[in-house]
């Protein structure tokens, strides 16, 4: 009963989606303010309804019903609650669920926060988001259906992957759609922008921190998404360049594009052609990674089970999507104007510089990841193009948008002047080269990359000390920490997102450049030394988990005599599926990571074992965390807060809370 | 103008790929091996050991040679298709026996039947990596000199071995 | 009694902790054997390398190349041996040919093309705005704002 509720409810949800996607937008067109306003109420009752569905599906996992097609492929009546609430978003039909409850949830919120819109405009956001909906729901209720019956009933479910079995599997997904999801707003704000005629600041301003809330859950459901299979999957790898990961990267690469664009639109108006462009592509950018995941076209080992039939629906969905939209766009961009004009050596430019790099690299990645499938296509063979191509073409492109980060803070708005830029960063320069040069004689190893690599960081954190204290000397009077705290909150963000660059590329630098690993063989009571560490492997035992038998490593590690801590990596037997997986026993730091993890049992009870020292990689994830805290501090900004207050106040209120920054 | 409906372009050209890609498989690779010489091996036979077996034994002739598993699922799949091409008797088909065991192999023929003059056995797997084997069951079809001309991977099924096999056979016997 | 216990007291030193050895044999082959595998597909999995595989087929795979290496054989020769008898496909790093030349320098491309139209725009830019001059009434306005600015901070 349960599901078939859930199911009507989506049916019902679809009928409400259409009514949402059509007559707001007609209405915006002729004025209608009846027609506009049917735009909250439906898209509140799509929440409500969608969140129903959710929830009947939650309770079918829950209460272990079997007759559920859906359930019986992804639980077990053995796997934990929490895993099995989880597994709702475990396969492709419930994934689809998810990414339509997180789109309600996203409409729901810009109907609460959008008071200050115009009517017209907010008519057009949730009209375009309804259509997005329908497809969805359309899909589902067509070839996707999680609430699917299976007649018999099965005794018992095919359980969850034992490599979904994990807290990884409770927070990635979620954030990560939230992260695509978001993008439908900013979409949905440039698709009402070139309807409605009006590209202007104030719509920029409008757009941004929506823009920089899903870029922020974007960025940290990637990074969760790389610890997760770090952690996971017991080889120690964090990034393969596979081509869902690169799904994935591919929106945060335009979307982080697009938050700068967005900048550049509200404080100076330029670049409005573009920025609408950048917001289509951020989010059509979501949908391709959608249909790439599912339709079979690419091999992944994220990838959902395929059928022809879903890959043909969603490439239809995104021709009708993105094709109409670039269609709208090629029809009214023309008309946009052009805003404020600038000098070739100005902010603005060097922010264009930066864009132009981001999208060069996203169309590579794109470029390599749909390579061997325009091959193929084209008769000329099959290729396999993995990270050493990526990682080859990769560092080149972004290591001059990085060289761009240090200077376009600090480049004045309209004109500046190269020389007098060169003057105000010598330090910073020169203090990174020589540093860079010379601290990995000082670590023990000189390669030419972890030179680079540390010559970026340090330039980005250097220029950044620059660029504080330029600002700060601007300020009159006072203490340094009132005038560090008289800066404007987006500034602050804008810095810490800035770093967290730095922390990033410090930890891939150190890692790539420092990691040791051993394979080895140890028998009871044997020890191995690595990164300074011993690690003595006392035998193993055996435990039984919830759904699992598990050979457990016990591993006593020491430095210099002094005990460190005790580890217990498992090689684990799940029940249901059969499978063996590895669960690496991992001993986090600051400053690096021990990692050991169990090969196969050898005579005598020893076993081959592996060992790793990784140093400052969780540096990789801080700074990923730090990105994103950067773009909600900029968000938290006064002057959103401010935003109906300020519309009452004098122009001199407004002048003073002007600043020069991007951010 | 015409700038603006650059991105538009792109997506068409795009999309189109992607709906060819939906017809394709990803994960199927084809062998570089149709066109040359099929590799020279010497593997002792299934049923009577002390027996050898080398394609340079089928010189002069057109022949199949299916390379096969107990253990594997799509081989049980493609075995009455290749029990009444046996009996059809165009073409002989010979087995290779790709990672096994001997009793498993000898029992998986015994109850499922021997489409096979005989069996080669390639315990360790190498021969199969010269023949660039990835995944049982592979159909190769080598012709009089000895080159390979066609390579089947997965089962086969009836449709395929009318179509495209018999026929190709049958134009290398003209030649 | 005595000896007893001088037995036991030797026990500890016999039970000293031993150094694990490495797993592989040689531990120069196999490191080279890892670098290679890295950048070497397993054909059998849903993309992962040699190096990570636990497939039998991957297995298999990295005897031969193991064998190889002990026969002295060269990167590109252990490389050659493979795409011969499974294509390119096995390769994560793509081969220079004619079919890949637009992988290769397509980034490339992209970049100068980028940076192109961005020098073309900008030009275009300028031509198409004039700076609007500043009238002495709103000169007078900037500065009396101006000054107000610096009375409050």
């Amino acid at each position: 009963m349960i599901p078939e509720i859930g199911h009507f409810a989506l049916i019902l949800a679809l009928c409400v989606a259409v009514v949402q996607g059509t007559l707001p937008i007609y209405g915006a067109a002729v004025g209608s303010s009846a027609l506009m306003s049917i735009a909250k109420p439906a898209a509140r009752g799509q929440f409500i309804l969608v969140l129903l569905a959710f929830c009947c599906l939650g309770y079918a996992f829950a209460a272990k019903d079997f007759s559920v097609l859906y359930v019986a492929a992804t639980s077990n009546s053995h796997l934990p609650l929490h895993y099995r609430l989880a597994a709702i978003w475990g396969a492709h039909e419930g994934s689809l669920l998810l990414w339509t409850f997180i789109l309600t949830i996203w409409m729901v919120a810009v109907t609460l926060f959008s008071s200050h819109l115009p009517e017209a405009m907010r008519a057009r956001i949730l009209g375009v988001m309804g259509l997005v909906s329908v497809g969805f729901l359309l899909f589902m209720l067509t070839v996707s259906n999680p609430f699917e019956r299976l007649t018999p009933a099965a005794a018992d479910g095919r359980d969850l992957n034992p490599l979904l079995q994990d807290p990884g599997m409770v927070m990635h997904p979620p954030m990560l759609y939230m992260g695509y999801v978001g993008f439908s707003v900013a979409f949905a704000f440039a698709i009402a922008a070139l309807l409605g005629g009006n590209l202007d600041a104030a719509w920029a301003r409008w757009s941004r921190p929506w823009t920089t809330v899903a870029w922020c859950f974007l960025t940290v459901g990637i990074a969760l998404g790389s610890g997760w299979a770090y952690y996971e999957l017991g080889w120690g790898g964090w990034w393969f360049w596979d081509p869902v990961e690169n799904a994935s990267f591919m929106p945060w690469l335009a979307g982080t594009a697009l938050i700068h664009s967005l900048a550049v639109t509200d404080k100076r108006g330029g670049f409005k052609v573009w920025t609408v462009l950048l917001a289509i592509m951020a989010f059509s950018l979501s949908l391709l990674g959608t249909f790439l995941v599912r339709s079979g076209v690419l091999t992944s080992v994220h990838a959902f089970a395929t059928d022809p039939k879903r890959g043909l629906f969603i490439l239809v969905f995104l021709a009708v999507v993105i094709g109409g939209s670039l269609l709208l766009y090629a029809w009214r961009a023309p008309r946009v104007g052009l805003g404020g004009g600038f000098d070739l050596v100005s902010r603005e430019s060097m922010l264009l510089a930066n864009n132009v790099l981001l999208v060069v690299a996203m169309g590579s990645v794109l470029l390599g990841t749909l390579y061997p499938l325009f091959l193929d296509a084209l008769g000329l063979g099959k290729i396999s193009v993995g990270p050493p191509y990526f990682d080859t073409v990769f560092v080149p492109l972004m290591t001059p948008a990085i060289f761009l980060m240090g200077i376009g803070p600090i480049a004045q708005w309209k004109k500046a002047s190269l020389p007098e830029l060169a003057m105000r960063l010598r330090w910073a320069f020169g203090a990174s080269v020589v540093t860079a040069l010379l601290l990995p004689f000082v670590l023990g190893k000189w390669t030419p990359l972890l030179s680079l690599g540390l010559l970026l960081s340090l330039w980005i954190a250097t220029t950044t000390m620059v660029n504080i204290r330029e600002r700060v000397s601007h300020l009159v009077g006072n203490s340094l920490m009132s005038c560090l705290a008289a800066l404007p909150r987006a500034y602050w963000g804008m810095v810490l997102a800035h770093c967290g660059i730095a922390i990033f590329i410090v930890g891939v630098t150190m890692v790539k450049g420092f990691e040791v690993e051993k394979d080895l063989r140890m028998n009871v009571g044997e020890t191995a030394t690595i990164g300074g560490y011993t690690f003595r492997f006392d035998g193993t035992q055996e435990v039984k988990g919830p759904n699992y038998l598990a050979a457990r490593g016990i591993f006593n590690v020491t430095r210099n005599g002094q005990d460190v801590t005790m580890m217990y990596p498992e090689k684990r037997r799940y029940y249901v599926q059969n499978q063996t997986m590895t669960e690496a026993a991992i001993d986090s730091g600051l400053l690096r990571d021990l990692y050991v993890s169990l090969g196969e049992p050898l005579e005598d009870g020893a076993w081959s074992v592996r060992l790793y020292h990784k140093p400052f990689i969780n540096w990789i994830w801080g700074g990923c965390l730090t990105m994103a805290l950067g773009g909600l501090m900029a968000v938290s900004d006064r002057r959103y807060r401010l935003a109906r207050r300020r519309e009452r106040q004098e122009e001199p209120e407004a002048i003073r809370s002007e600043d020069t920054s991007v951010a | 103008m015409k700038r603006f409906l650059l991105p538009l372009v792109i997506f068409v050209v795009l999309v189109g790929f992607l709906a060819v890609g939906l017809t394709l498989n990803p994960r199927e690779v084809p062998s570089p091996l149709v066109g040359k010489p099929a590799p020279a091996f010497l593997l002792p036979q299934l049923h009577e050991q002390d027996k050898t077996f080398s394609p340079s034994d089928m010189a002069g002739q057109v022949w199949l040679l299916n390379v096969w598993a107990s253990w594997c699922g799509g081989c049980k799949e493609e075995h009455p298709v290749l029990m009444r091409m046996a009996k059809a008797g165009e073409v002989p088909i010979y087995g290779m026996d790709y990672k096994d065991r001997r009793d498993e192999a000898l029992t998986w023929l015994r109850r499922h039947g021997n489409p096979y003059p005989l069996t080669a056995v390639d315990e360790a797997g190498r021969i199969g990596i010269d023949y660039g084997v990835y995944g049982v069951p592979e159909t190769y079809v080598i012709d009089k000199q000895g080159v390979i001309r066609y390579k089947q991977i997965g089962p086969l099924d009836d449709e395929l071995v009318a179509k495209t096999i018999l026929p190709l056979v049958q134009e290398l016997r003209n030649k | 009694m005595r000896w007893f216990a001088f037995i036991l007291l030797l026990i500890p030193a016999m039970v000293q902790a031993e150094e694990a050895k490495p797993l592989a044999e040689n531990s120069v082959a196999e490191a080279r054997l890892k670098q290679l595998a890295v950048e070497l597909r397993c054909l059998v999995c849903q993309n992962q390398t040699l190096a990570d595989s636990n497939a039998p087929l991957a297995e298999d795979l990295r005897r031969e190349v193991r064998e190889m290496i002990a026969k002295n054989m060269s990167d590109q020769e252990i490389i050659d041996f493979l795409v011969q008898r499974y294509g390119d496909f096995v390769l994560y790093r793509p081969p220079w040919k004619a079919s890949t030349t637009l992988l290769w320098i397509g980034p490339f491309l992209l970049l100068i093309g980028g940076a192109i139209t961005l020098v073309m725009a900008l030009r275009r830019r300028g031509q198409g705005l004039a700076d609007a001059p500043v009238t002495d009434e709103e000169r007078r306005r900037v500065e009396q704002l101006l000054s107000q600015v610096e009375r409050r901070s």
